[in-house]
């Protein structure tokens, strides 16, 4: 069965820690992870309620694969209501917390009320015991890591923490686990924070057992980790230059979002490239990538751990960076260089290990500054808004100074810390947000990938590639290639990588998996170990019905199809350069469509036949 | 004919000595296809996964016509993908 069958309710308010059974009929129909953690979510909570409030919960979630031999079987998401645009947020992870809390025994924790007082969870095995948490509150992330390593004696505590960004108030704060991964988007480290949950400490001996059926399940997961070994992508390309690598792709097809995305295409690109990345420095002949790093169970290992130029400004007299860290990710390196017009990828380092110290998004981070030098350069606001800072695009000072202020809750940096929609809207100039209900754009252009458009703008989390990821098609041609300049089929392909997200992300694998995979190896491996005949095409309908879920949540907590649209810019000012130079993006080509595919009203509600077949 | 080669990720060890930024400009005879640029730097065709001319993509079936012009960017790819 792979799950547990059980879930520990932690009511903060009250101080009590309670296990129940895991309601196994929402796991026919939903799985796990992000499928059943929103199941329970929208089951528990008004669509309504203040994010910040008490009424909010935040639940972690693992997948029945989580813990298991299954390759990249240690993920774990955070679902709650997000912050930073009051949709759904569901923000997924690796290390070795989800794996840790499968083996104590957990399928999920969810939080609920407020503490009076900052608490921690730790957890060992059946043992549940909220702590004081007061001496690590105003502490970051890797002070908390190492407070509680200490505290607890135990070097193989997993743990997961909110640092000072979240404390402070930033919306895009994330939940950060095993010191430099993250469950990054949509402000779920906030919530975390606002509940006066600084931490969980987990430490799980049990294992994870009752697999299904056994032998079935070593013959599934071996030949699945055999296409993930020989295929070109996950067996060589990811494990050598990791997700940096589509630095130089995204910017040769001209979809590479360039200060505040008013450009398409970024001159210092390959400055700041998988490829620069491997370059020996001059000061001491090393280069930026110290090695690659794998989560639990995982045969791709795409991690990044990077070391920062010792000669850069950045880390003069700081030996708390000087060591290796968790490196950039495309995500991060395109967010806080391209978009800011920064190629300094030693500044770019140090502010993403800024990132992980002290745990906020470094794509709303980056997204947010961008659209601050926007307003700087035409004058809304001025180096008195800004407390000193020349916020001009290119200024690695400026990134890496705003990086240090929205760490620790500082001066300009509390404005920061609010996303680019509230900081536009506040100096009178909202279209300079380049976001989609409230949360910051990822690293593709979709006026040159029209696909990702339709993906940004019905994306249940706001803008979002990971919800689905057409560039695969798009562009590096996975499973097959279609023309990023054109929309013919772009509202199946967006239904079909949608769906079929929602699926992986419930099963405790890891996305990245499906460059090689698809659910005809994906299903085995979930059959074998759960009860319930897991086919692709279950699969499949769970994705969908996960989806429907998701948005139904967001239409009650008063979102409406007039949300699902994209900046004016990326529907009005045509690309300069590039293959899609001259082309906006067309979403109104796609999104009627669109919204017909998914059994959905022309004002984008799922119909009644829809929510009666998907049985929500 | 002048044309800039772009070798990207592993493919980048197929260029001459003293390349920078991952590139190349050559004067060609001609207009040589995609394929035959390659040839001279020995660049296995099926190592070049994702191959572009100018961003755009061009399909295996293409890859051999005398198709570049002057001033094209010739950019290739192994296998890679992201995130």
């Amino acid at each position: 069965m792979a799950w547990t069958r059980k879930i520990l309710r932690v009511n903060l308010t009250a101080g009590t820690c309670t296990p129940e059974p895991l309601n196994m009929e929402w796991a026919a129909l939903y799985l796990g992870q992000r499928g059943l953690a929103t199941k329970y979510l929208a089951e528990e909570i008004d669509p309504k309620v203040d994010a910040l409030s008490p009424g909010n919960k935040l639940i972690m979630a693992t997948g029945p694969l989580t813990g298991t031999m299954a390759s990249t079987g240690g993920r774990y998401s955070v679902i709650t209501k997000s912050p930073l645009t009051g949709a759904i947020a569901c923000s997924n992870s690796g290390g070795f917390i989800g794996n840790e809390m499968k083996m104590a025994g957990w399928d999920m924790i969810i939080f609920e009320g407020k503490s009076p007082k900052p608490v921690y969870l730790y957890l060992e095995n059946e043992h549940a015991e909220l702590c004081s948490a007061e001496h690590l509150w105003g502490k970051s992330v890797w002070e908390t890591d190492h407070l509680l390593h200490n505290a607890h004696q135990d070097p193989q505590l997993r743990i997961a923490c909110v640092g000072r960004s979240a404390e402070e108030g930033c919306l895009y704060a994330g939940v950060i686990n095993d010191i430099h991964r993250a469950a990054g988007r949509s402000g779920v480290g906030t919530v975390m924070a606002s509940k006066n949950l600084k931490a969980v400490a987990i430490r799980g001996t049990r294992g994870v057992g009752n697999v299904r059926d056994f032998k079935a399940f070593f013959k599934a997961t071996q030949a699945a980790k055999a296409v993930l070994a020989g295929n070109p992508v996950t067996g060589e390309g990811l494990p050598k230059l990791g997700t940096q690598v589509l630095m130089n792709v995204i910017n040769e097809v001209g979809a590479m979002p360039t200060r505040n995305m008013r450009e398409v295409q970024f001159e210092g690109a390959n400055r700041i490239s998988a490829e620069a990345m491997l370059v020996p420095r001059e000061s001491d002949g090393k280069p930026n990538l110290v090695t690659n790093a794998a989560c639990f169970g995982c045969t791709i290992a795409c991690g990044r751990i990077s070391t920062i130029d010792p000669k850069h400004y950045t880390i003069a007299n700081k030996p708390e960076y000087m060591g290796a860290n968790g490196g950039l990710e495309y995500e991060a390196a395109w967010a806080l260089g391209s978009d800011t017009g920064v190629d300094d990828l030693d500044a770019l380092t140090y502010a993403n290990f800024i990132c992980n110290e002290d745990g906020f998004d470094p794509i709303s981070f980056g997204a947010t500054v961008a659209a601050a030098m926007e307003l700087y350069e035409i004058g809304a606001i001025t180096k008195e808004t800004t407390g000193g800072i020349e916020m001009k695009f290119g200024s690695a000072e400026a990134l890496t100074r705003s990086a240090e202020l929205v760490a620790k809750g500082e001066g300009f940096g509390r404005e920061l810390a609010l996303g680019s929609k509230r900081l536009t809207e506040k100096y009178g100039h909202p279209d300079l947000s380049m976001t989609v209900k409230g949360q910051e754009f990822p690293a593709y252009d979709p006026r040159g990938i029209q696909g990702m458009g339709l993906t940004y703008a019905t994306s249940n989390r706001g803008a979002c590639h990971l919800r689905s990821y057409t560039v695969s098609s798009e562009i590096l041609g996975v499973p097959v290639k279609t023309d990023p300049l054109t929309t013919d089929g772009k509202p199946e392909l967006v239904k079909a990588f949608q769906d079929a997200t929602a699926a992986v992300d419930s099963s405790g694998l890891c996305v990245f998996t499906t460059f090689a995979w698809t659910l005809e190896d994906i299903a085995p491996q979930v059959d074998a170990a759960c009860e319930g005949g897991w086919s692709p095409e279950k699969m499949l309908e769970m994705g969908e019905r996960i989806w429907n879920l998701e948005r139904k949540f967001n239409m009650d907590a008063g979102l409406t199809a007039a949300d699902d649209t994209l900046p004016k810019r990326l529907l009005k000012d045509a690309a300069k350069t590039g293959p899609a130079k001259g082309k906006v993006n067309e979403l109104h080509k796609m999104l009627p469509h669109y919204y017909e595919i998914r059994g959905w009203t022309p004002e984008g509600v799922p119909t009644a036949e829809t929510v009666s077949r998907l049985r929500l | 004919m002048r044309l800039t080669l772009k070798l990207y990720a592993t493919l980048a060890e197929y260029l001459p000595a003293g390349a920078r930024d991952n590139q190349i400009v050559l004067e060609l005879p001609g207009n040589p296809s995609p394929h035959a640029v390659l040839d001279q730097f020995k660049v296995p065709h099926a190592r070049a996964h994702l191959l572009l001319v100018n961003g755009n993509y061009v399909p295996p079936a293409e890859r051999d016509a005398a198709s570049l012009q002057e001033g094209d960017v010739l950019a290739a790819w192994p296998p890679v993908a992201g995130g």
